[in-house]
């Protein structure tokens, strides 16, 4: 078996859309539409991309939130996709989750001591009510939050705080992996500043893979080591992170990186523009999905889609451009 | 490309390193027991004391009323109320005040049994129809069936079938009221299953029992409790509406209902036989509800601290 801790391979995830009054048969939402990738212990990969990319759906079919329509989810050598729901139970110990929004993911009627016990007592983690709450303390203190916080309900905690509680409750079970959908995008710039670092050193303290779903760049380039770029439910580009800033070979990932503001004062940079909405995903375009956007489209495009291919080490792209002589190719 | 974050080693630490948050509790001294009651939620504090009022007039019934409500009287008929007569006498001679001390009994008993048997019926079918995908279509077809008749003429449909007595009174309004209960606890139910935190409690790997006992029910709660005050309120005027009617309560257990029914023939000439049972039964269903919106604030956790 491959070293990597979780490896994605072709993963689809279609959502039924029922047609009409009748529920006749109707088409499907392409969500994800075969993504692979792998994450290794200690490394953070970020899954990049717009609303409605399917960030957020490659996350929830990792954690078993949803089942997968096809596709392999392989967390350490074992398949977890297609377990029952019993047997996924010991498993869950190994990938947590922290959400985006700070208010409804933490019961409003459960104290914070009962949030962070929850999963010791799940997994047997702490035997006996001394032992939990020696450990419920050690969490607070690890998220930085002071240990009075224990008997105190989540209304009672700003964005930030109750953002560490979500990570204090994920880092509970002692997982080899922690998926952040979204988990700064709803606080302010400061507090993101705040939990962003705090990531980082519980990373570097506890060898924790990240798994970090966002669609902010500034805050990726800042924390990632690696990062995939999702486009109507595939990877368009994945790679390292000063490959992926410094040059991105699909011209998707270009025109994002166009987008991120430059906090410089008159400084002038080149901003591609798309034309045009992303495509509807029950009906994505032929050929290559970005081409009704893309300002280098030629008529391969249309018909062929391209695959993701290594195009220097490190970085793969799917785009044909790199099929082209370097002279015509202008990612080159 | 840019870097949002410059690079960190021009800028000084202090400037970056998130400062460790000031805070963050203060202590809010609140004044406990019946006078803070009183500050805080002074409309929960007259529910709660009209609710005791009419409690201590229906458990001492006996002591409080002046004479047997059923005896009849034919010699004083219609009096008017008087030191004796607190209410006056209907028109068999019936002390009107011992009569509607003891309807109290029959209001209290019909409205609190029909919230309760309702709450815990319907809270069991909303669970059942909010997690089992397969049963939800059934069953709420039978409630939107049983909802599309009025509550009342559900009842008076379901009393005509039986003969009058408190117990049947009770199980008619309870079927009447159990589809809006089941419908809310449902909504609420598929609500909360897609919360972020039911979902956190899945990935920490809560059983669903578990997830159900810890995370669905505490907040159904709140709602469900509103809507219980809610149906006792109802409850309390469908059974005065059956007793008008005469599908209600039977004629020798003094309910408002049949009081109000004994002097409705009278009622322009002597307007208090109606008067006095239907003052009860507005200022009980009104402290239900003030009760009711009390409980609400005090279920909800966010709302309690504010206030």
């Amino acid at each position: 078996m491959s070293g990597h801790l979780l490896e994605v391979n072709d993963l689809k995830k279609h959502f039924p859309v029922r047609g009409g009054m009748v529920g006749g048969k109707g088409g499907a939402i392409r969500a994800v539409d075969g993504v692979s990738f792998s994450v290794d212990r200690g490394e953070t990969l970020s899954i990049v991309g717009e609303s409605g990319c399917g960030k957020s759906t490659v996350g929830r079919a990792i954690l078993r939130l949803m089942d997968v329509t096809s596709g392999q989810v392989v967390l350490d050598g074992t398949r977890i996709d297609d377990m029952s729901a019993g047997s996924m139970r010991p498993w869950r110990r190994r990938i947590q989750v922290v959400f985006q929004d700070p208010f409804s993911s933490l019961n409003p009627r459960m104290k914070v001591r009962d949030i962070l016990a929850e999963p010791l007592r799940n997994f047997g983690l702490a035997r006996g009510s001394k032992a939990t709450e020696v450990r419920v303390g050690e969490l607070l203190d690890t998220v930085r939050l002071p240990r009075d916080a224990a008997s105190r309900f989540p209304h009672e905690f700003s964005g930030g705080q109750r953002q560490r509680i979500g990570i204090a409750r994920a880092l509970a079970p002692e997982p080899d992996l922690i998926i952040c959908d979204e988990a700064v995008s709803a606080l302010d710039v400061s507090v993101k500043a705040q939990v962003v670092n705090l990531l980082q050193d519980l990373q570097r303290d506890l060898g924790l893979a990240l798994l970090f779903i966002s669609h902010d760049l500034a805050i990726v380039e800042h924390m990632t080591h690696r990062v995939a770029v999702m486009y109507l439910g595939q990877i368009v580009e994945i790679a390292t992170r000063t490959k992926i800033f410094g040059q991105p070979k699909h011209p998707y990932t270009f025109a994002l990186l166009s987008a991120v503001p430059v906090p410089q004062p008159g400084a002038s940079r080149t901003r591609v523009v798309l034309s045009g909405d992303v495509p509807s995903p029950i009906n994505p375009p032929s050929g290559c999905r970005f081409h009704t956007r893309c300002p280098f489209v030629f008529d391969r495009c249309k018909v062929e889609e391209p695959h993701l291919r290594a195009i220097s080490p490190g970085q793969e792209a799917a785009c044909h451009l790199h099929d082209l002589p370097a002279e015509q190719n202008p990612l080159a | 490309m840019s870097a949002a974050f410059a690079d960190r080693s021009l800028i000084p630490d202090h400037v970056v390193a998130a400062p460790d948050l000031p805070d963050i509790f203060p202590t809010v001294r609140r004044r406990g027991g019946i006078v803070g009651l009183i500050r805080r939620h002074p409309t929960t504090a007259i529910g709660l004391a009209l609710l005791a009022i009419m409690l201590i007039c229906a458990v001492f019934a006996p002591y409080l009323a002046t004479v047997d409500p059923t005896a009849l009287s034919p010699a004083r008929r219609t009096r008017v109320p008087s030191a004796q007569y607190w209410f006056g006498t209907d028109m068999l001679g019936r002390d009107v005040y011992s009569r509607v001390i003891y309807g109290t009994r029959v209001s209290l008993i019909v409205g609190f049994s029909v919230a309760f048997l309702a709450s815990v019926a319907g809270l069991a079918i909303g669970l059942v129809s909010g997690f089992v995908r397969v049963l939800d279509g059934v069953v709420m077809r039978i409630m939107d069936g049983l909802m599309s008749i009025p509550p009342i003429l559900l009842a008076v449909a379901l009393m005509a079938l039986t003969r009058g007595s408190v117990g049947n009174v009770v199980t008619a309004i309870t079927i009447a009221e159990i589809p809006r209960v089941a419908r809310l606890v449902r909504g609420v139910v598929l609500s909360l299953r897609e919360q972020p935190y039911v979902d956190g409690a899945v990935a920490s790997g809560t059983t669903v029992p578990m997830i159900i006992w810890r995370h669905i029910l505490p907040n159904t709660l709140a709602p469900l409790s509103v809507q219980a005050t809610y149906i006792c309120a109802s409850a309390m005027i469908t059974e005065a509406i059956l007793s008008f009617i005469g599908a209600g309560t039977p004629p020798n257990i003094p309910s408002w209902g049949n009081i109000m029914a004994d002097g409705r023939a009278l009622w322009q000439v002597k307007p208090y036989i109606v008067f006095f049972p239907g003052v009860f039964l507005s200022l009980t269903v009104l402290a239900v509800n003030l009760v009711g919106d009390g409980l609400r604030d005090a279920l909800d956790p966010r709302m309690a601290k504010r206030l």
